[in-house]
């Protein structure tokens, strides 16, 4: 049976915890679970920040997230999938993404988590502005990360 | 069809989104951007690097020749920055 995927774009935060509970409660076909958080540093480039303000597509991140989701689970054999992104202001030290892999190995919940994370950051439309003293301004996107996600493309 | 706006693209023109129809010889997403930043100053600028800018018709990633008619959203936005 082909896993669901929770996708949830919210402007709360999220305890990693309670999200790993909720994707493993009452089942025993999950052998493991790969977390990746991603969370608000507090400088960037040397320089500290306020905060990071996120901006969104509503209707096209709902639907990139799910595609990519939907990928993941064709190409792995999971048990389950959770993926949370915040939107508005984070401060530094707050959780800003959340990917959760399930399945009965781990070598497919470290692939699919890895996969789910690259293509988020290459495709998914988000944007952040920083605050800084200096003022708020638009961070760069990273030729990197396209780079990232092109690696997973099947040849 | 209606067009749709974020980031920098966003705050350069200064709207979120508008109703436009381009005229008829307007037929891929290059086009349209070629149109867009003739329609004045604030476009010129969110338009200035075409090349870094991104393009999804109905909430689906597109290139800069992909055609145009039938969509009923195009956005325009920069390179993304979440995760």
């Amino acid at each position: 049976m082909a896993a669901n995927a929770t996708i949830r774009i919210q402007q709360a935060d999220f305890d990693v915890g309670h999200e790993i509970a909720a994707l493993t409660k009452g089942r025993i076909d999950i052998g493991a679970v790969v977390s990746f958080s991603g969370i608000c540093r507090g400088s960037e480039n040397g320089e500290p920040i306020a905060a990071l303000t996120l901006e969104h597509y509503p209707d096209m991140a709902e639907a990139e997230i799910k595609r990519h989701a939907d990928e993941a689970i064709s190409r792995w054999p999971l048990s389950g999938l959770t993926v949370i992104h915040r939107v508005g202001r984070i401060v530094p030290g707050e959780n800003i993404v959340l990917v959760l892999a399930a399945s009965a190995h781990r070598q497919a919940a470290f692939e699919a988590a890895e996969f789910l994370m690259d293509y988020l950051k290459a495709n998914a439309p988000f944007w952040k502005r920083e605050e800084s003293t200096a003022g708020t301004s638009w961070i760069e996107a990273h030729d990197h990360d396209d780079a990232a996600a092109a690696r997973w493309t099947k040849s | 069809m209606k067009v749709k706006y974020f980031a920098w693209v966003r705050e350069r023109i200064g709207k979120a989104e508008e109703t436009l129809e381009p005229p008829a010889d307007v037929r891929t997403v290059g086009e349209l951007i070629g149109w867009l930043a003739q329609r004045g100053e604030t476009y010129a600028y969110a338009f200035e690097t075409p090349r870094v800018i991104r393009a999804a018709i109905d909430h689906t990633h597109v290139k800069s020749d992909a055609m145009i008619s039938g969509a009923r959203e195009i956005a325009f936005f920069p390179p993304m920055t979440g995760g």
